[in-house]
């Protein structure tokens, strides 16, 4: 029987540590909503979605109350829409209204954040996927709660360099058309190589097409418990700070595990998978760049982060994978700047750049994320830098993502707020020199040799 | 078998387990485990509770109780067992 430190260890996870399961996400096909009429297709999507998530957010509170877990947010993630709008879009506005019905219902059902507003472009673009990307200024700046990613490579196809030189001028053109809200639309536009279909995080999340029509996703987190933990065994040797780091990884997945399995039966929506991401938050102490800290280096981007961040990623997944039969998703460490308070200070002290942010992008879950750059960052610039991770993902096999926000009017030294969960950041310096001649080439770089690994 | 994990966490005074007790008789709950300890100076007590013989549905229960908790000082919550479960077994 359960005694009274294991009750009092989870409860002080809970209350004191910012223990929470960070997200449910609900998975839903649009598939069976195409149509080539738009507002018939509309329609559809507002009517499948409501219907498929008008309980998720009571049950969603239900099993945070029964358990005493925080459920931090509820969301939605569908199928991409460059596939289900194609028929019935015809212009950029067509693709952005899909984009406000998703909005729409979103709101209407209570969910935080809605995913999918997608194109999977890692070889070539369709005239729907081309329409859908050049509609996201739009369709960002007339929503609040959409997100949109767009996949531009993989280890099995390579870089479609033409998608990545035209995300780099859309990115641009989503922090103009947001500039009011300090470029906020960026913070939901992610771009990415290897994506992965089961992603229940924003801004990435989309339902890929070899999932069943509805699914239950769910991320767990928790920075702050493994700092906790790792306080505890100061000056101990890379044995038990990893044998300290895979215990406390199991007991969060595990608590991720429970919750997915009832939100799954309440629901009635199958289980997909657990997510054993540790995300951070901006709250004091849920942060990832803490632990690094703790792990012993100074700031986040001293030498020996990387290193750090590596081992800290995979004792995560040894934990979590004991813990859940189905770990899927992004599954790591998050490094975003914003959301994490010590990553931000460590960006104030001048420790971390952006070169070595990419770096530890090589050992770590998604990539360069929510990093706020100058808003005069030239749009071949910030191709560049997404050809750059791209390329980290594509020859590692590994999913990378960038989610960059040049904000309009400001420069370095300043700082933007995005407030909520996206936190505050300070403008980082951009490497000034052109790749003007390399983006601009076209066509794809081709897939990499699947042998001779080195 | 619907068991609950109940803790009361708080300043030591007269009377905290003869109120909560009475509330719980008084709802038909059955206890099936007391146990109790003081960290840094505060009282920590933990019951496993059978939520199977009340009427009350569980938010009744924990509301109930929070208010009970707040009205003598001390914070109790009330928590399925499968959280701890699933954390502390494998």
């Amino acid at each position: 029987m359960i005694n009274v430190t294991e009750v009092i260890e989870t409860n002080e996870m809970i209350e004191k540590e910012n223990l929470d399961v960070r997200t449910i996400t609900l998975g839903i096909s649009l598939m069976d909503c195409i149509s080539s009429d738009l507002d018939t297709l509309n329609k559809n999507i507002y009517n499948k979605i409501y219907d498929a998530a008008k309980d998720l957010v009571k049950t969603g509170e239900q099993i945070s109350r029964e358990f005493g877990i925080p459920i931090v947010n509820k969301r939605i993630s569908v199928t991409p829409i460059a596939l289900v709008g194609g028929a019935a879009c015809k212009t950029k506005e067509n693709f952005a209204s899909i984009a406000q019905t998703l909005d729409k219902v979103a709101k209407d059902v209570g969910v935080n954040f809605i995913g999918g507003y997608s194109a999977l472009v890692s070889k070539g673009m369709t005239s729907a996927d081309r329409l859908l990307i050049e509609s996201i200024p739009l369709a960002l700046s007339t929503t609040d709660v959409v997100c949109s990613s767009i996949n531009v490579g993989s280890t099995r196809t390579g870089i479609n360099m033409d998608a990545v030189r035209l995300m780099g001028t859309i990115v641009k053109k989503t922090a103009e058309a947001t500039k009011e809200n300090d470029s906020l639309g960026c913070a939901k536009l992610v771009i990415f190589c290897n994506a992965p279909d089961d992603n229940p995080f924003m801004a990435g999340a989309f339902h890929g097409v070899t999932e069943a029509d509805k699914i239950i996703n769910v991320g767990v987190s928790g920075p702050g418990v493994v700092k906790t933990a790792l306080e505890k065994v100061r000056g101990e040797n890379f044995e038990v700070l990893c044998e300290t780091i895979k215990k406390t990884a199991f007991k969060v997945t595990r608590v991720g595990q429970l919750v997915a399995k009832e939100a799954s039966e309440r629901l009635g929506v199958p289980f997909g998978i657990i997510d054993l991401s540790l995300a951070p938050t901006p709250a004091i102490g849920d942060s990832v760049a803490d632990i690094l800290h703790e792990i012993g280096v100074e700031h986040a981007g001293a030498p020996g982060t990387t290193a750090a961040l590596a081992l800290l990623n995979d004792q995560v997944k040894k934990g979590g994978v004991m813990a859940s039969s189905y770990v899927g998703g992004l599954s790591g460490a998050f490094i975003p700047v914003s959301e994490d308070q010590g990553m931000i200070n460590a960006v104030e002290a001048g420790a971390l750049t952006l070169e070595k942010l990419e770096a530890m992008t090589c050992v770590c879950s998604v990539g360069l994320d929510m990093i706020a750059i100058p808003g005069d960052t030239k749009d071949t610039t910030i191709a560049g830098i997404i050809a750059d991770e791209m390329a980290i993902g594509m020859i590692n096999q590994k999913t990378t993502a960038v989610r960059l926000i040049p904000v309009i009017g400001k420069g370095v030294g300043e700082t933007v707020e995005f407030g909520g969960l996206l936190g505050y950041a300070p403008i980082m310096p951009v490497n000034s020199f052109s790749c003007d001649e390399f983006v601009n080439r076209g066509g794809r770089i081709p897939a990499p040799v699947h042998s001779f690994k080195n | 078998m619907n068991k609950t994990i109940i803790t009361v966490v708080g300043k030591d005074t007269v009377g905290i387990i003869a109120k909560v007790c009475t509330y719980l008789a008084d709802s038909g709950i059955n206890i099936l485990d007391i146990s109790q300890t003081i960290v840094s100076g505060y009282f920590n007590m933990m019951m496993i509770v059978d939520m199977a013989g009340t009427s009350k549905e569980f938010n009744t229960v924990a509301d109930d109780l929070e208010k009970l908790g707040t009205d003598i000082g001390v914070v109790i919550k009330c928590q399925r067992e499968e959280i701890f479960d699933s954390m502390h077994r494998v």
